[in-house]
């Protein structure tokens, strides 16, 4: 007797994963009226809502890459009333401002992990555990192939490859997701190697990321380099999308490298042609799947974009009753979409900084944001 | 084991061959003997008898990686290579050696092979346990019997013959032999294949070979009178040089690889040359009673094998025809007219005659239409067009020197053709939905400002002219050398060459190579030649007129 259920938490409609207590979607691929978003990656972060709640981190980059949109913050933890939902957001440790969506209706809990990683990054919060019944999770690298390796013996190595680039008087240029990958990147290289260059759609994250108080060393644009022979030891951080293309140019010699989790396979770092793979994600790898989700204590385990039926079958495998959610987050195993930036700021205007588009839906309309509902802080 | 697992690792991602052959000459300066033996035994493509199923390998891997068996096919899946997926999911070494190659090969690979299934499984684990992951992937490489980096034979012999300041034909002639699957490589056969030459070694070097460029439109318009030239069959086998010299006999092949024991006929029938000559012809499967070549797929099944039964010399009987003379009396006559040459060459192959040992005919013409009549000819006697070679013109080197340009050409009946590698493959439609059947080429941009560095440029996809056994074989190739799936395609790993013949070329902004053909079409699969020897983006701009 289906009437006699208590209604899903989350459902997958046309739109999004929708929830019917709060009336709001998390992360929606298709324009709604309430948009609860996990984080400011453009396919969890989309053009055309009417109203948006971030978490208060997620504040600078939503708006630098949507505009002037109707965009209520709220800090980690802190909890909101909407309609019969009580909504808080967790720290999920992808990128800054990330954010896991926790739903409770009836003591029953929901969290939804948006992307996220429990290796540490210095770069935003650390993942949270928080305990649920349903947790809805991503499986981007859900493959016990995808073990990452501890992140200060990869950034030495890193920081070894960008040295002895230095000393044969070569540029090292890395290609990295300007938003998040970029700056966990600069977080962990050692500037006294060699000056810092990041591209300018790199840059303009990187003052968001300065703007909420996370120490990164100096960078430059290269139109602030004067002196062209001190680039002959600079490190060059820049999107995937200047690799091959006339931006490069000016560097003279360089070695090139990716930094990505895909970078684990051999045939995807041969594919690229690249000096190095440096495999370096801000997604859970197997493992780091496997131990969120059972420290969640959730009986019940929604997977969503990555590799989906794999990890279904284990979690059934394991007492779980795992399922999917067919999502249109990321392009399946494609972490392409991850991290890219509004049009605005894409490699044909390298060193221009992104600027909002002429058509971005959704103006502040005054007592009709989605705060209306009662406010519960605390507990 | 580190040491060459560094230097695989190194080749893996080097993509020039400055680089691949820098690398080679630093692991073989500080190698030891008996691990440079192995090294190149296994580099320059040497397979020893598999020594471990591959169920097997599956099997013990996803014990020791504690996954079920399903999860184990996902990540093959995923990696597209067994031995990568296996290094991946073992579980970390707590502690690692550095075990000698020699030493691992010969111990812990040779001795699995005659072991029951439970002992091999057993030596699998303790052997993982001692490797590090580099290592790891590189052991099951070797057992795999997968082992290839994008090296090939005459590489290893370059830098061989740059490090031992030997010839690198002097180096090929002893590695002779050395690749055969039983072999087992010690040191001293490595410090023998790198000693100093001495004065009676015979010399059975090759002369570069001369090759002719396409003729793109009818010789009345460019190549002046048809009786300026000699006109043959272009025949559909596979060009060799045979060199006899100090009473023993060599086979070369056009990429400079000694093929002599691929084809002991011809080794029979060199022993009726007399010394001191070297003869430029092709090697072809014959059908002796029709008098008539066997199709190109024949000769591959022998080119496939290093070592030949007498069953396949019955079904495949071989001969060269010799088109052309090089050296004759221990003299170099190059230089002579090719009118000269084939004047000698007439005489010697009548006076050795030796069924084995063929004249190329000359087909006697007066004028270019009367040719063209000839010319529709070829397809019914089994050849794929003419070649011209002008009757006063000199034996040139290689294919672009300026001055010998325009005196040797193909006329093929199918001008359009290039040899492009394998990078795509789609699903079919209808009775061929469950298999790969369109396929996406590629051929290789060798003008890259930026580096010397090579790269494979996507040009035409085409999906006809094999047959259903031959679609079969693409479509497990295309299994085994996924690389990544998107919806029904995938990205293959480059290695298969194709030839791809097109009905028309053009300059194209629109597409990535600059180029687009049209009704492209696969003319045969060409598992004989190595994917860098597949055509170029310049040859295929040539064919459209520009470049
Ligand atoms: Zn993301
Ligand atoms: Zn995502």
């Amino acid at each position: 007797m289906p009437n006699d259920r208590p209604a899903p938490l989350i459902e997958l409609k046309a739109a999004g994963l929708y929830c019917a207590a709060g009336d709001f979607y998390v992360d929606p691929w298709k324009p709604v009226d309430r948009a609860v978003i996990t984080h400011a990656h453009s396919d969890h972060s989309r053009w055309g809502n009417k109203h948006y709640l971030a978490s208060r981190q997620s504040e600078g980059v939503m708006r630098s890459r949507l505009g002037d949109i109707s965009l209520q913050t709220l800090d980690y933890s802190e909890r909101l009333r909407i309609g019969e939902a009580t909504v808080s957001l967790h720290p999920a440790g992808h990128v800054l401002g990330s954010a896991q969506v926790r739903i409770e209706v009836d003591g029953q809990v929901c969290v939804l992990s948006g992307d996220y990683k429990v290796q540490p990054d210095p770069t935003c919060a650390a993942f949270e555990v928080v305990p649920c019944h349903t947790f809805v999770t991503e499986s981007t690298f859900g493959l016990p192939i995808y073990r990452w390796r501890e992140e200060s013996a990869l950034m030495a190595e890193i920081n070894a490859w960008w040295a002895m680039n230095a000393e044969a008087g070569r540029v090292s240029v890395i290609y990295a997701y300007a938003f998040g990958k970029a700056q966990r990147l600069l977080a962990g290289l050692n500037p006294s190697i060699g000056p810092i260059v990041c591209h300018g759609a790199v840059e303009t994250l990187n003052d968001a990321y300065r703007a909420c108080g996370v120490a990164l060393p100096e960078t430059r644009m290269v139109t602030d380099v004067t002196d062209k022979s001190a680039l002959r030891r600079a490190m060059v951080i820049a999107p995937p999308s200047t690799q091959g293309s006339r931006w490069l140019n000016r560097f003279g010699e360089y070695s090139d490298a990716f930094a990505s989790g895909w970078m684990q396979i051999r045939g995807a770092r041969r594919r690229r042609a690249l000096d190095r793979g440096f495999v370096l994600s801000d997604h859970a790898d197997w493992p780091g799947l496997l131990s969120a989700i059972e420290s969640t204590g959730a009986s019940q385990v929604y997977v969503t974009h990555g590799y989906v039926e794999p990890l279904v079958r284990w979690l059934n495998e394991h007492g779980i009753d795992g399922r999917s959610f067919k999502t249109e987050f990321g392009d399946e195993n494609d972490e392409a979409a991850d991290g890219e930036l509004a049009p605005s700021s894409a490699a044909g205007d390298p060193d221009g900084a992104p600027v909002a588009a002429d058509d971005v839906i959704g103006k502040v309309v005054s007592g009709d944001s989605i705060d209306d509902s009662t406010e519960e802080r605390g507990a | 084991m580190k040491a060459f697992a560094a230097l695989y690792t190194e080749l893996d991602s080097a993509t020039s061959t400055q680089r691949k052959l820098a690398a080679l000459g630093r692991y073989f300066a500080q190698a030891a003997p008996a691990n440079a033996a192995w090294a190149t035994y296994f580099l320059a493509g040497g397979k020893p008898r598999q020594s471990v199923k591959s169920s097997a390998l599956r099997f013990a891997a996803a014990e020791a990686a504690a996954i079920p068996e399903w999860l184990f096919e996902e990540c093959y899946d995923a990696v597209g290579d067994m031995a990568e997926t296996i290094a991946l999911l073992l579980p970390d070494a707590s502690e690692t050696s550095d075990i000698p190659l020699a030493e691992c090969i010969t111990t812990l690979i040779l001795p699995l092979r005659l072991l029951p299934l439970e002992a091999q499984m057993a030596g699998l684990r303790t052997a993982w346990s001692r490797l590090d992951s580099a290592s790891r992937f590189v052991f099951n490489k070797l057992i795999t019997g997968s082992f290839r980096v994008g090296v090939s034979r005459l590489l290893v012999t370059q830098a061989l013959a740059k490090l031992s300041e030997v010839d690198a034909n002097i180096i090929a002639q002893r590695m002779m032999g050395y690749l055969a699957s039983n072999a087992q490589p010690t040191a001293d056969d490595y410090l023998k294949l790198t000693a100093s030459h001495n004065a009676h070694e015979p010399d059975a070097q090759p002369f570069p070979f001369f090759l002719a460029q396409s003729l793109q439109s009818p010789p009345e318009n460019s190549l002046g009178e048809a009786t300026e030239w000699l006109v043959e069959w272009k025949w559909d086998g596979m060009r060799g040089q045979l060199v006899k010299r100090g009473g023993s006999a060599q086979l070369w092949s056009r990429g400079d690889e000694l093929i002599s024991e691929r084809f002991p006929e011809l080794m029979e029938m060199a022993a009726a040359l007399p010394d001191g000559c070297v003869l430029d012809g092709e090697v072809i499967g014959w059908d002796s009673q029709s008098d008539a070549p066997l199709p190109f797929a024949k000769l591959q099944t022998r080119m496939a094998r290093k070592k030949v039964g007498a069953k396949l010399m019955a079904d495949v009987p071989i001969v060269f025809i010799a088109y052309d003379l090089l050296e004759y009396q221990g003299v170099d006559i190059r230089s002579e007219t090719m009118a000269t040459r084939r004047a000698l060459l007439v005489g010697l192959v009548d006076a050795v005659n030796e069924p084995r040992l063929k004249l190329s005919a000359a087909i006697q013409v007066t004028s270019w239409a009367q040719l063209a009549e000839v010319r529709r000819e070829a397809r019914e006697r089994g050849a794929e067009g003419l070649m011209l070679k002008r009757l006063d013109s000199a034996y040139g080197v290689g294919r672009t020197k300026r001055q010998t340009r325009g005196e040797w050409w193909k006329w093929k009946l199918d001008p359009m053709s290039v040899d492009a590698v394998l990078i795509y493959a789609q699903r079919g439609h209808g009775r061929r939905a469950s298999l790969y059947t369109d396929y996406s080429f590629a051929v290789w941009d060798d003008n890259n400002p930026d580096s010397d560095e090579r790269k494979l440029v996507p040009f035409a996809k085409a999906y006809s002219g094999l047959t259903d056994a031959e679609i079969r074989e693409v479509d497990a190739f295309v299994r085994r050398n996924t690389l990544e799936k998107f919806g029904p395609v995938r990205t293959v790993k480059p290695e298969l060459v194709m030839e791809i013949g097109f009905e028309g070329i053009q300059v194209s902004k629109r597409h990535k190579s600059g180029v687009a053909v049209r009704f492209p079409r696969i003319l045969r699969v060409r598992n004989d030649k190595p994917m860098e020897e597949a055509d170029t983006l310049e040859s295929l701009k040539a064919l459209a007129g520009v470049g």
